[in-house]
């Protein structure tokens, strides 16, 4: 399977997702993002960067309880409300769907 | 032995569509024989027994409902009893918001029965107390059969109903129709689980508190949680209104909430009398007294006379006599953590950690929800990946988990006492 933007195609794996991280680009991002209906906004792209930040220094993507504490902090609020945070970003799994648009592979956990 | 099993496979290959179909009536496949299953040889085996065979359920389901996702599984279950493996695999499916609720089922073998290509599960919660009316049900089972397979399954450990077969593809509308029926999708994957909670005092006289209020009120308090799985591992909640524990919950829980008494057992002299009357002296020794894990029940000039400082709450007399005895008046609950089935390290019981808690007032409920969410950013801040909550307290050590959510060490929780009395502690 492939993604084609700016008449270049790239290689995605069978759930969509980038098959060489190096080939992401924020307009690939994009067209992965409109792939899951997501219009990116700058509190998408936080969470995008954070994401490719994380996999970069340890090479595996966080587990959401991870994410959802950064973002309960960076934010300064509930971890609970964070949670609901995060689904309202990305409403169908966060780090499903965040990880698809940062060019993440697919998590292995079930969000 | 491998030759006859290899002719076995051999003889049986999923018929090709060509010669299973004779006309599409309606969008719908009918075969030459008239039934609209295939040959299941192996399957029927299952129906031979004296039991209840899920395989007639299946068939008498699928001839009715004519669904060919039901088809794909019968054939499906076929060779997989033909080849002794299973060829489900995951995926992934969600409804918008949700991160859980829907168990994914993918066939790994779509080009021999394409029918079964997908047969996704739905987790919807109980009620508490699996009170329902016949409205809701009928509703659940008509939006059922409009967009899944028909299939359901009730009340399995999990607590959830299981509806059993759907695609993706319908996941979203069948949702939004159960939802607005007044449905919602349980817990799965590594969060907070569907809880359960047994009839209570709604049906049952000894249920020491009342089971549905507080299951309602800890699941608003942890309803996010539910969709969104986050956490170490799965954890769940299940409420019982006395030790007959009828929800399994100090096996199965993570944090067991079991009702209680703090005094005596209620005796009324009257009935012990008529029972004794009725069933006989000796089946009051040999059914009662001599049953009594604890020996706390004895006869004293011809009247039973109970030790109450001896009874551990098995409910064994209190069962066996329900009008004459009965659960003391001063009820609470007890709070037991750390139940869990095999995995890892094996079937763990809950642990006393807390052994009275009254739980009948708002505000009573509403701290025992505080401490639960203490009790779970714990785990949280302490539990490694995939570690249900028992283990993170076994590897951290009970006293250590006593003083980071802040309760009080007690007597109950010693599992047995030192085998040593000539041991000398350090400090």
């Amino acid at each position: 399977m492939t993604v084609e933007v700016m008449e270049r195609s790239y290689e995605v794996d069978e759930n969509g997702y980038l098959v060489n991280l190096d080939d992401w680009s924020e307009d690939v991002a994009n067209e992965l993002a409109q792939d899951e209906e997501i219009e990116m906004t700058d509190e998408h792209w936080d969470i995008v960067n954070f994401l490719k930040d994380y996999y970069q220094e340890f090479q595996i993507a966080p587990a959401v309880k991870v994410l959802t504490k950064e973002i309960a902090k960076k934010n300064d609020i509930k971890r609970k409300e964070a949670s609901a945070y995060l689904y309202n970003l990305f409403p169908n799994g966060p780090a499903l769907q965040a990880c698809k648009i940062a060019g993440l592979p697919k998590p292995t956990g079930c969000v | 032995m491998d030759n006859i099993q290899e002719s076995v496979v051999a003889s049986r290959e999923v018929p090709a569509e060509s010669e299973t179909i004779e006309a599409d009536v309606n969008g719908q496949v009918i075969k030459k024989n008239g039934k609209f299953l295939n040959e299941t040889p192996m399957l029927d085996e299952l129906e031979n027994g004296p039991w209840p065979s899920f395989v007639t359920g299946l068939k008498e389901m699928a001839e009715r409902n004519k669904k060919p996702m039901l088809r794909g599984v019968m054939d499906q279950l076929e060779y997989s009893y033909q080849t002794k493996s299973g060829y489900w695999k995951g995926g992934l499916v969600t409804v918008k918001g949700y991160g859980a609720g829907i168990i994914t089922r993918y066939s790994m073998i779509k080009d021999k029965v394409p029918e079964a290509l997908e047969f996704h599960t739905f987790r919807v919660q109980p009620a508490p107390g699996f009170h329902y009316n016949t409205k809701m049900l009928r509703g659940l089972c008509d939006i059922w059969e409009k967009h899944g397979s028909g299939l359901i399954a009730l009340h399995g450990q999990s607590g959830d109903i299981m509806l059993q077969g759907i695609t993706a593809e319908k996941a979203q509308e069948c949702f939004d129709e159960l939802n607005e029926a007044g449905w919602d999708l349980g817990g799965a994957g590594a969060g907070i689980r569907t809880s359960m909670s047994c009839v209570g005092p709604a049906r049952c006289e000894q249920a020491c508190y009342d089971t549905l209020q507080v299951h309602k009120k800890v699941l608003d308090a942890f309803v996010g949680a539910i969709h969104r799985p986050e956490r170490n591992y799965k954890l769940k909640f299940k409420f019982s209104g006395c030790s007959n524990d009828c929800v399994n919950a100090i096996m199965r829980s993570d944090i067991a909430v079991i009702g209680t008494w703090k005094d005596d057992i209620q005796v009324d002299k009257e009935e012990v009398k008529a029972w004794i009357e009725k069933k006989g002296m000796d089946n009051l020794v040999n059914n009662v007294i001599t049953r009594c894990p604890t020996n706390a029940i004895s006869l004293e000039d011809g009247e039973m006379v109970i030790d109450n400082r001896n009874c551990v709450r098995c409910m064994h007399c209190i069962n066996v006599m329900p009008k004459a005895l009965s659960p003391g008046k001063e009820r609470g609950v007890s709070v037991l953590m750390g139940g869990k089935n095999t995995l890892k390290v094996g079937t763990m019981l809950g642990s006393m950690i807390i052994p009275f808690y009254k739980v009948d007032t708002d505000e009573e409920i509403e701290n025992f929800i505080e401490l639960a969410e203490e009790i779970v950013e714990w785990w949280d801040d302490n539990g490694l990946d995939h570690e249900r909550i028992g283990e993170t307290i076994e590897r951290c050590g009970m006293k250590q988990f006593l003083e980071d959510v802040g309760l009080e060490a007690n007597i109950d929780m010693i599992s047995a006492p030192r085998d040593n009395p000539y041991y000398k502690t350090e400090y």
